[in-house]
């Protein structure tokens, strides 16, 4: 059974027209699994990554999890990976122009998990947050 | 005292033969399921790097280590060495190996990873379609050896040891030959392997027979 990353609901983001506003997305995979950090050590293995796609914010920056690295069997080499509650934290410009007002802002979380024996192909998960513009 | 002794002794003794005795009572694990088990594996048509159409049914008579594999799968490179090794060994016995990659970005990186690890054997690209029909293939690797006759003989969900694979090649591979042409063509079977898979289920990350 693949492993299910869970989302913790977003609480509803104020933001200032002209200024930044911060995003913290907890996410947490079940115990006995690993997910592969923003940075993996080996090229073939498939990043986290959050991507915003719609709403009146801008992506400015994304901090992912360091991670750890970990010695599995299946790799000579430690890897950088993620396991249980992690966070990632967006930084947002709010153009000067943007509506003011409750907004949805939408993204999408991609992440590639694995066990100690075996990986299962990777996920899209739809994260998003009101962002109420002033 | 020496009695104690000569008891303590003989105690030690008896639950030395005990503990031999259940040992030699554990089941064997099998290296392939029994034949009347077996299922027929579902089949299929998939295209190699070339475009070519590659039918399950190409393979009749032979016996077929069929691998669901990801680029971005480390437990399944693990295994791809040791089954460049196995088509080595036994493909002048009627074996081959067929690697199935469910890579989302298809031959763009299927290509340079064949060409980097010198694959030695036939690669298609797999669909969902193909992995719901061998019981809906998630974890990879997921391993399916397939014996003369078309029909699952065992499976392997996640990293599996070399020699049980090996154990089931060669056991299929001495099985009578003649029996094999007689029988249903590799992938002469439809539906589902839901059956096959349903008996690794207690062993979603080990070895399945």
């Amino acid at each position: 059974m693949a492993p299910v990353l869970k989302v913790d609901p977003i609480p509803m983001v104020k933001a200032t027209k002209g200024s930044t506003a911060t995003v913290v997305v907890k996410a947490t995979l079940p115990s006995g699994y690993h997910a592969n950090t923003n940075k993996p050590t080996e090229a073939y293995l498939i990043p986290m990554t959050l991507k915003w796609t719609g709403g009146p914010l801008e992506m400015d920056t994304v901090d992912y999890p360091k991670g750890a690295m970990e010695k599995y069997s299946f790799s000579d080499k430690p890897l950088s990976v993620v396991t249980g509650q992690f966070t990632i934290t967006t930084k947002f410009k709010v153009p000067a122009g943007a509506s003011t007002g409750p907004a949805a802002q939408n993204g999408t979380l991609r992440y590639q998990a694995c066990d100690n024996k075996a990986c299962y192909p990777p996920k899209n998960i739809p994260v998003s947050f009101t962002v109420n513009v002033e | 005292m020496r009695h104690l002794i000569r008891a303590a002794l003989i105690g030690i003794v008896a639950l030395g033969v005990g503990t031999m005795a259940c040992q030699s009572q554990e089941p064997t694990k099998k290296a392939v399921k029994d034949d009347k088990d077996r299922k027929m594996a579902p089949a299929f048509e998939l295209k190699d790097s070339t475009g070519k159409v590659v039918k399950l049914a190409d393979y009749r008579g032979k016996v077929v280590l069929l691998d669901f594999w990801a680029t971005w799968c480390g437990p399944c490179a693990i295994e791809i060495p040791w089954f460049e090794d196995f088509q080595r060994k036994y493909k002048d016995r009627g074996f081959e190996v067929l690697g199935i990659s469910m890579d989302d970005d298809g031959w763009k990186a299927i290509n340079p990873f064949v060409a980097e690890k010198k694959i030695n054997y036939r690669i298609v690209l797999g669909d969902d379609k193909t992995g719901d029909q061998y019981g809906g293939v998630e974890a990879l690797p997921t391993t399916f050896v397939i014996d003369r006759e078309g029909r699952i003989a065992s499976v392997h969900v996640g990293l599996t040891g070399k020699k049980d694979f090996e154990d089931a090649i060669e056991k299929l591979l001495e099985a009578p030959a003649g029996k094999a042409a007689d029988a249903r063509p590799a992938g002469g079977g439809a539906g589902s392997a839901d059956g096959a898979r349903a008996e690794s289920g207690p062993h979603p990350h080990g070895e399945g027979n």
